[in-house]
């Protein structure tokens, strides 16, 4: 904990496909900044669309938290999807791949899951749920602009 | 917030103005010491534009009440400033303990400028000032030494990640023909790479072929043929079919052994073998001409 | 909170047509009900012209989720319903490496470098190059 600090977060309402878009632009541009590298950014681009997209039809709409991660010389990226929908019944069955129960091919949560580095899902039934991800910047930060 | 507390922030925000009220002399004195003036060889004004950054770096961080959190903004902006110089020392041969010194060393001066502020240097605020100034230089310390192993370890990052590209050269054999011999074990990072430079000398070459040859590959198990199978689907997703080659018999007989399906997969056992085969497959026909030098007429 | 973001919204992706082929540019951020209504948009011409051929030109698209993915196989299973072949264009390495890591092959789906390659495909190319027999597709690779 030492060397690890946070700085601020930053928090983006989901509650259309136009937020979405919106999300995932915001989440490019801090990966980008943080030095995640072009495959990674997109991994994790990827990533958030499907999460986000979980918020907006199972959740019913909800926000995610974006928090920069300093650990040592590392970057990452924290995010935290939370609606206050239904919630989710059976969290394995979720996370199957082709399990569906709708929109997409049924890779959302598990295709999700292997794109970012840390995952966890909180969720009852009635109480809504929150998926919290994180990913960090494997290759080196970007070298930032010389200060004077 | 209690007595101690606030008796104590105070104090930081005391040593926060000396810091900046005395900025200049400080930064003129630091500017000689070894630190400063053998990095900023150049000239001594850019030493002590430095020395002034740093400064400003520990009034920041006094004022904020954090003078033992190396998380303080203040330090924040002097982090790639006191990187470079750290990484500069050790260029020179300057050992870790050498550069801690370094660093150790300015706090004498300016606790010396600190005492003379006091009417009665011996007196209890002038003591608490001190304490708190040596903390701060302790902080200082810790910064430099964090940034600078921090530095180590991105170089150590850094090289690592070109060994990495040196060990997965992707040539081109033919028009629309590209080849990588993968060479060593094939784990997760490695494959990651293969599969970057792989689509990206599609993209370069126009590839409608690449072969993957894993003649130098000592096993395959379940996940590297994992790695194989995902590299297939990536390059045919960017329009290009794999063929993998080099395929030795034990290693075919652990294929079998071990149930993986390469089914789906085109292979080869020769390098030779896979290179025929996309020439075939791209209506291009070798075949053996007259020797050269001869005239046809 | 400034809303640079609305301005984009209303817009539709436009499907011209290239002969029998139809031509589709996808580019940049594309939002979901943008999807769905090419889908319904590309199916409609389809049907209502002597279409046998589409391509859709990815290189301008940052990601595919697997919505997207849904979206470009639905298209490509019911032109073959009615007698036209989809080729998809250009797929930036990233998001193949993206979509294989998620666990998406698009099975279905003709792949090619680029819009030229995918006209050469569909048979009327103008480049030189030798026509590519192909096996339909690996399925099911993963």
């Amino acid at each position: 904990m030492q060397t690890s600090s946070d700085t601020g977060t930053i928090r983006l309402p989901i509650g259309s496909d136009v937020d979405l878009a919106w999300v995932r632009q915001q989440v490019r541009q801090v990966a980008a900044e943080l030095g995640f590298g072009l495959v990674q950014q997109t991994k994790l681009v990827t990533a958030v669309s499907e999460l986000a997209r979980n918020t907006l039809i199972h959740g019913g709409g909800g926000q995610v938290e974006m928090t920069a991660l300093y650990r040592g010389p590392a970057r990452g990226l924290r995010l935290a999807f939370t609606d206050s929908g239904p919630g989710i019944r059976d969290i394995d069955q979720a996370m199957t791949d082709g399990y569906t129960t709708g929109s997409g091919l049924g890779m959302g949560l598990s295709g999700a899951k292997r794109l970012v580095q840390e995952f966890s899902i909180d969720s009852s039934p009635g109480q809504g749920t929150t998926i919290t991800v994180a990913a960090w910047a494997t290759g080196l930060p970007h070298p930032r602009a010389e200060a004077g | 917030m209690s007595e101690q507390g606030a008796a104590e922030e105070s104090t930081a925000v005391l040593v926060s103005e000396f810091l900046q009220r005395r900025q200049e002399q400080i930064a003129q004195r630091w500017a000689d010491a070894d630190l400063f003036r053998t990095v900023f060889t150049v000239s001594r004004d850019e030493a002590v534009e430095a020395c002034k950054a740093v400064v400003d770096a520990l009034s920041e961080a006094a004022a904020a009440g954090r003078v033992d959190d190396i998380t303080a903004p203040g330090f924040r902006r002097v982090r790639d400033q006191l990187g470079r110089m750290a990484a500069s020392r050790a260029r020179t041969g300057a050992s870790p303990g050498q550069i801690a010194g370094e660093v150790a060393d300015l706090r004498q001066p300016v606790i010396a400028l600190l005492r003379g502020e006091f009417p009665d240097p011996a007196g209890d605020q002038a003591q608490e000032c001190v304490l708190a100034l040596t903390r701060l230089t302790g902080t200082l310390r810790v910064v430099v030494m964090e940034t600078a192993l921090s530095a180590g370890e991105e170089v150590i990052a850094r090289q690592r990640e070109q060994l990495l590209e040196v060990a997965t050269p992707v040539i081109k054999l033919w028009d629309g023909i590209v080849a990588v011999p993968l060479i060593g074990t094939l784990d997760s990072a490695r494959s990651q790479v293969v599969m970057e430079s792989l689509l990206n000398a599609i993209v370069a070459e126009r590839a409608r072929h690449a072969i993957l040859d894993i003649t130098g590959v000592p096993t395959v198990d379940s996940l590297v043929a994992q790695h194989l199978m995902k590299t297939v689907a990536a390059a045919r997703l960017m329009g290009a079919e794999c063929v993998v080659s080099g395929i030795r018999p034990a290693i075919a007989q652990t294929i079998v052994h071990l149930g993986i399906d390469l089914g789906t997969v085109v292979t080869r056992s020769s390098l030779a073998d896979a290179l025929a085969y996309a020439l075939r497959r791209q209506g291009i026909v070798v075949a053996s001409g007259p020797p050269v030098g001869v005239s046809l007429s | 909170m400034t809303e640079p973001r609305r301005g984009a919204h209303a817009s539709r992706v436009p499907v011209p047509a290239l002969g029998e082929t139809l031509l589709i540019t996808l580019q940049g951020e594309l939002h979901d009900s943008m999807a769905e209504q090419l889908q319904q948009d590309i199916t409609r011409r389809i049907a209502h012209s002597p279409v046998t051929g589409v391509v859709i030109d990815i290189s301008g698209v940052d990601i595919v989720d697997s919505f997207l993915g849904r979206v470009l196989a639905e298209i490509a299973s019911s032109a073959r319903l009615m007698a036209a072949r989809t080729v998809l264009a250009g797929m930036r390495p990233a998001v193949a490496i993206t979509l294989v890591e998620l666990g998406l092959t698009l099975p279905g789906l003709d792949t090619v470098l680029d819009v030229e390659r995918a006209l050469d495909r569909l048979g009327h190319g103008l480049s030189t190059d030798p026509p590519h027999p192909r096996r339909a597709h690996h399925a099911d690779l993963l």
